[in-house]
């Protein structure tokens, strides 16, 4: 009786001890599966400007209290318009830089004068909230170079960015952390919307190529 | 009258459908005569990646930590200030992501998704924990994972599940882990992480929602010991299965059990199991029948699950944003909805045709067809081996604490006049000593 008891017993040990190396060969394969599909450097989320349609969402569903997305400016691509249609609202009142006339709702682009006619626009970015109603505006009838980009001194690179999950373009893609921005640039090549991501598909993916 | 914002709206439509993004200068950048200097747009940089390193390394090292406060110094206390920095640590300061629980998404994606690469970083988070429960019980819930820290902490008046209640909860972690896994595998969503009921603590800010649904978590963990660690969190899951197997585990007595019964109700999480009394006969093969019953039940209920997880691929593929905006179009073109939707504005301002968005989405709702009878069948699976596990016959001579339940968290192990016993030979060598 004994013996058939301590039979039982070590048949339990071996069984067990035989699943714990599966299991550790099983993680060992795991993490030799993946060594092939990581990535060294960290990932980063981004809007690409050519897909964004400026919805305002960015304002909004940020998880900090104040949306990391911020306006940034092309300055090269910039017409230093005398009426600006990013920072004037749709009827202004006058041209002038009183708040009535203005687009932005914190005041947060600066209309500074240059030299006849020519204006530059600034944003302060401790105002800017990232709504996107000035790119907007100069997307439809000016030169484009405003545009939203997400700022990673304030970012918090959260695993699933709840902006992405609410855009409405598929503009949010994770990109390598080295190269954190898409900026706008004036190149024709660049801009050619040939090269173009498959709408909302690639949401996830972060440009890391596999041989 | 026409609003002036959809003449805009439609305007930009427009331009964009001519492509506005190809480089169109309506405005020529001015040649400035006044010395004007062009600035060029900041770009504050990330955090480092040596910073996401040194996260590697911390959780190794409390890891490790925790695997010999639970195993060899047996403390309560060291293991409750462990603890303590991991909240600190892992979730005020890391503001907790990324975290080993959400890790299962982005590991499970990568399997799915070719041209995802996981950042090396995150694979450590997932790995590691898992290396360590098969050497050494679950360290990583006792003192390392800050969402179970945060739990532990409020945890003033515990009361104690009854039994049946506890194993029918716990089924939902499984099927939680189930969805995260379809869901991610369909590159949809990371709902653990668009559910996780504490990051939005840790941050102190983010959607209303959930910060509401994680106040309410905390409330519950003042009276019942880690609620989200027992019936929610996916990655325990994965942790239980390897911690029955580990190669060493948290024992209550670090002698003999003399059967004292003073342990009986120290651990607040449910975890401890009596020793079993023998079966009657008539028990014995009572249970035995309805073993080989469920035995083959088993099969059926995976299948019919598996079945009814495909069927609702209709359903579960609206989590798809793609489905979603095909959904939309397909309303919008029939004339069934009026007006547009961001989306759908910015699907046809990409000037793709429909017919290859509803070719996309059709191919979606068929992976989710294949993951559902994935899923609907791992949950066939749970249920019918929770109930086998029901039917057998367990033996224990001694009290112990479950493998697979026990978090390690240390709190049984002063209540062992046994451990006092250690305590004090353990404190009269050092006198001796010095």
């Amino acid at each position: 009786m004994m013996t058939e008891n301590n039979n039982s017993i070590n048949r339990r040990h071996f069984l067990r001890d035989s699943l714990w190396g599966a299991c550790l060969a099983g993680l060992g394969g795991l993490a030799g599966f993946s060594v092939g599909k990581t990535s060294k450097t960290n990932t980063v989320w981004q809007i690409d400007p050519e897909i964004c349609i400026a919805c305002g969402n960015c304002a909004t569903y940020c998880v900090l209290e104040e949306s990391a997305v911020k306006c940034v400016h092309a300055y090269a691509m910039c017409g230093y318009c005398r009426i600006c249609f990013g920072f004037f609202g749709p009827e202004p009142f006058d041209i002038t830089e009183g708040a009535e006339n203005q687009l932005c709702p914190t005041g947060a682009i600066k209309r500074t004068f240059v030299e006849d006619p020519y204006y530059e626009y600034t944003i302060d970015e401790s105002l800017c909230m990232g709504c996107g109603k000035c790119v907007k505006g100069c997307n439809t009838f000016g030169n484009g170079s405003l545009f939203l980009q997400v700022r990673h001194d304030r970012c918090l690179n959260c695993n699933e960015c709840s902006i992405a999950a609410a855009c409405p373009s598929g503009a949010y893609k994770r990109i390598p952390a080295n190269k954190p921005y898409i900026l706008k640039r004036v190149d024709p090549v660049r801009n050619n919307t040939a090269g173009r991501t498959p709408l909302r598909s690639r949401r996830f993916s972060n440009g890391v190529d596999h041989a | 009258m026409i609003r002036l914002s959809n003449i805009i709206t439609s305007i930009t439509v427009l331009l964009l459908s001519f492509g506005l993004a190809s480089g169109i200068e309506r405005f020529p950048p001015p040649d400035f005569e006044s010395g004007y200097e062009q600035p060029s747009p900041t770009t504050p940089h990330p955090r480092q990646d040596v910073y996401e390193y040194i996260d590697v390394v911390v959780l190794l090292a409390a890891l490790g930590l925790s695997s010999y406060l639970v195993l060899r110094k047996r403390s309560r206390r060291a293991i409750f200030v462990l603890m303590v920095f991991s909240l600190l640590y892992f979730g005020f300061w890391r503001k907790g992501c990324v975290c080993s629980i959400g890790a299962i998404q982005n590991i499970v994606l990568s399997f799915f998704d070719r041209d995802y690469a996981v950042p090396i970083t995150i694979t450590f988070f997932f790995l590691l924990p898992l290396v360590f429960t098969l050497f050494f019980g679950r360290v990583f819930c006792a003192a390392v994972c800050p969402l179970g820290a945060i739990q532990d902490l409020v945890l003033l008046r515990p009361f104690s599940v009854p039994n049946w209640l506890e194993s029918g909860l716990r089924l939902f972690a499984y099927f939680y882990l189930g969805a995260a896994v379809l869901f991610a595998a369909t590159g949809s969503a990371f709902v653990i992480c668009r559910y996780d009921p504490f990051v939005s603590v840790f941050r102190l800010s983010g959607n209303f929602n959930i910060l509401v649904f994680g106040a309410c978590l905390l409330l519950i963990s003042v009276f019942i010991g880690r609620p989200y660690c027992r019936f929610v969190c996916p990655y325990g899951v994965i942790l239980r299965q390897l911690s029955r197997i580990s190669k060493w585990r948290v024992t209550i007595t670090p002698d003999e059990c003399i059967h004292c019964r003073l342990c009986e109700d120290s651990c607040p999480f449910g975890a401890i199991r009596e020793p079993t009394a023998e079966w009657s006969a008539h028990d014995y093969n009572k249970n035995r029948k309805r073993l080989a019953f469920l035995l083959i039940l088993l099969p059926v209920l995976a299948l019919l699950c598996g079945w009814v997880g495909s069927s609702l691929n209709e359903v579960t593929s609206r989590m798809h944003a793609t489905v979603r905006l095909a959904d939309r179009i397909y309303l919008e073109e029939t004339g069934k909805a009026e007006g547009t939707t961001d989306a759908s504005l910015a699907f046809r301002g990409t000037g793709k045709q429909v017919e290859e968005l509803y070719t996309e989405a059709s191919d979606i709702q068929a992976r989710f067809g294949l993951g559902g009878w994935i899923f609907g069948g791992f949950v066939g699976l749970v249920i019918g081996f929770k109930l086998i596990g029901l039917s057998i016959m367990w033996q224990r001579m001694d009290y112990e604490a479950d493998r697979a339940s026990c978090l390690a968290c240390g709190r049984c192990f002063e209540f062992c006049p046994k451990e006092h016993a250690r305590q004090q030979k353990v404190n009269k060598k050092i006198g001796k000593s010095q």
